[in-house]
């Protein structure tokens, strides 16, 4: 009976939603109009895409045309060739490497700072944690110069290690990862206390398993953001052969000005992975991105 | 911020839980005094050591004549604190001048990054056939680097052959804007590309917090006669107050911050005029290698930043008792 009830007003307000007659004919307009804005909002990546498989005139044409005349790997060709100066395929690995391992930095040394955080009681927390919500308001830029001499000292300049260790200290991942273990029951770990379990096998044997979801949102984040970082590498990594992809764009630009057909599609090898991660995995960066505003 | 904001809400709610804790099962949250220690250790040495340590470092620095390239880093006190105040300086007027990039920039983007995402939301509010395909359009540039962006509309704007000037051409406007080399259509062109990047990700924000607000309050509205603007003024924007602290200051803080717009697709031109602080702190540090003078610049923006940040928080702040 009462489920019924929550039926019928759950069919109101659905109807109310749509509260003017004939609403059928308007929502169909509406789509159309919001299909074309979002294909005008779109039509600079498939442009970008577009030019990638151009000749180099063709990509300097006026007018411009949508079909690739002829179609053409050229500039793919040039810019993969391994004895290039601009080396993209190397840029491409090098990326790969220094996102998968921050990633993976990120997300074990958060997971295991964010769980005493979450779930122990202990002297200091409340001072630890405070601190570190400080430094969220911290603007990134007071780092750059001392963080440049402190990895210059270690002797990390001009190497992966540069852009893959300093920036996975990362607050966000830490309060993202507790905000996570905090919403868990509080006699989870009860069970394996009783099996005399320590403190690291309840992490790693009740925990983790049940914060895999999250722990994938802060990889691919974490991975994003290493893989599309800009100021930090241009200064640190300076010889082309270690450099990532996006310093090796603006290395790309100033070497081939108006040869948009090479930039094109450096611009394309840059964006095929994230764009191939947000088509296969897009609830779990909007969620972990909407998640980062709401609940903070 | 957020958290430091939103941080209080959940530790309210987590209270009644841990005083049930210490009943019965508090055994769980207790242990050796060390095992926290040891599960916050990777994290700490990197949190110091790339955090708090370069916090301070940084503001030592400030005080030096301190040249990357040079043995000797003379101790000055405030000297590249004051430079950066006396007109005549050599910093001062390209520090000034990057802050007014940085702050026209600021003034242009942020207004316009508060209303559109929050337009693009409210179409996509309703469920409709294809919805999470069109919110995954809108967020899709989000996932792209700024070098990906930029070096893509630096085409799509080129003078001669680029897009958007040929079809302003074929709309009968001017099809010979130097958008890359001329002001305002440089901040135009920097505004524009900004907002087309970024605004996937407030637009998100904004739907998650619509979808919380709970439809009897809009049922309610509607019974009480209002209509869909009154609805929108009572209902929404209040719904949506606590996240609007949330996206204008993440919003403010990415703008002050902007650096691979103008570093890729103006190259801080026509001369110095689009070069924001960022670019100005970036190119003193690390290129000049003044990074006594540059360290000081970091933190005079900081003072900014963290000013404005404030400013926000006052506005946004619950008005009690009202």
């Amino acid at each position: 009976m009462s489920q019924a009830i929550d039926t019928v007003n759950a069919k109101d307000t659905s109807r109310a939603d749509r509260h003017v007659p004939g609403s059928r004919r308007r929502s169909i307009v509406r789509l159309i109009i919001l299909g074309l804005v979002a294909l005008v909002f779109i039509s600079p990546l498939i442009f970008m895409i577009i030019t990638s498989f151009k000749t180099r005139a063709d990509a300097t044409g006026i007018p411009p045309t949508w079909i690739p005349n002829p179609f053409s790997l050229e500039a793919y060709q040039t810019i993969l060739a391994p004895d290039s100066n601009t080396p993209v395929l190397r840029w491409f690995v090098n990326s790969m490497i220094a996102a998968l391992l921050h990633s993976a930095l990120v997300v074990v040394t958060a997971s295991l700072a964010a769980y005493p955080l979450a779930r122990m009681n202990f002297r200091g927390k409340k001072i630890v944690f405070a601190v570190i919500v400080a430094t969220l308001l911290v603007p990134p830029v007071i780092l750059v110069i001392p963080n440049y001499l402190i990895v210059s000292d270690l002797g990390w300049l001009n190497s992966l290690v540069a852009i893959i260790v300093p920036t996975a200290a990362s607050a966000f991942g830490v309060f993202f990862m507790r905000q996570f273990f905090i919403a868990l029951p509080d006699d989870l770990e009860e069970a394996a206390r009783l099996d005399g379990a320590n403190r690291f096998e309840m992490f790693t044997k009740i925990i983790l398993p049940l914060a895999k979801p999250a722990m994938a949102t802060l990889a691919l984040l974490a991975f994003l953001t290493n893989w599309n970082d800009f100021l930090w590498p241009i200064y640190v990594l300076f010889s082309p052969e270690v450099q990532t992809l996006p310093p090796g764009l603006s290395t790309l630009q100033s070497a081939n000005a108006v040869r948009y057909d090479l930039l094109m599609a450096g611009a394309v090898v840059a964006s095929v992975p994230v764009l191939a991660l947000f088509v296969f995995l897009q609830r779990f960066i909007i969620e972990g991105v909407s998640r980062s505003g709401v609940k903070g | 911020m957020t958290t430091l904001k939103e941080g209080g809400a959940p530790s309210e709610q987590r209270a009644p839980r841990q005083s049930r804790a210490k009943s019965s099962p508090r055994e769980i949250r207790r242990q050796a005094p060390g095992t926290p220690w040891l599960f916050l250790a990777p994290y700490l040495i990197l949190f110091i050591g790339f955090v708090l340590v370069p916090i301070v470092f940084g503001a030592w620095i400030s005080l030096h004549t301190w040249d990357y390239t040079r043995p000797l880093k003379p101790f000055v006190g405030l000297q590249n604190y004051t430079e950066l105040f006396q007109p005549d300086s050599a910093q001062f007027q390209n520090f000034w001048g990057s802050m007014q990039a940085t702050g026209i920039f600021t003034l242009f983007s942020v207004p316009l990054l508060l209303t559109i995402p929050l337009g693009v939301a409210l179409l996509m509010a309703k469920k409709f056939p294809g919805r999470n395909f069109f919110r995954a359009v809108y967020f899709a540039p989000y996932v792209l680097g700024v070098a990906v962006v930029a070096v893509l509309w630096r085409y799509l704007l080129d003078n001669n052959i680029g897009l958007v000037n040929y079809y302003l051409g074929l709309l009968g406007l001017p099809n010979d804007i130097a958008w890359t080399t001329s002001t305002p259509a440089a901040w135009v062109a920097l505004v524009g590309v900004t907002v087309w990047w970024t605004l996937g990700f407030n637009a998100v924000i904004y739907l998650a917090a619509l979808q919380d607000i709970p439809a009897e309050l809009y049922e309610a509205a509607r019974v009480d006669g209002a209509n869909g603007w009154q609805q929108f003024v009572n209902v929404t924007l209040p719904g949506l107050r606590p996240v609007l602290s949330f996206v204008t200051i993440v919003t403010l803080i990415a703008s002050v911050n902007m650096f691979g717009q103008s570093f890729l697709i103006t190259q801080g031109g026509p001369g110095r005029e689009t070069r924001t602080a960022i670019y100005q702190i970036a190119d003193t540090g690390l290129r000049n290698f003044q990074m006594g003078s540059a360290a000081a610049m970091s933190y005079v923006l900081t003072v900014f930043l963290i000013g404005l940040s404030l400013v926000v928080f006052w506005l946004f702040r619950e008005k009690k008792g009202s």
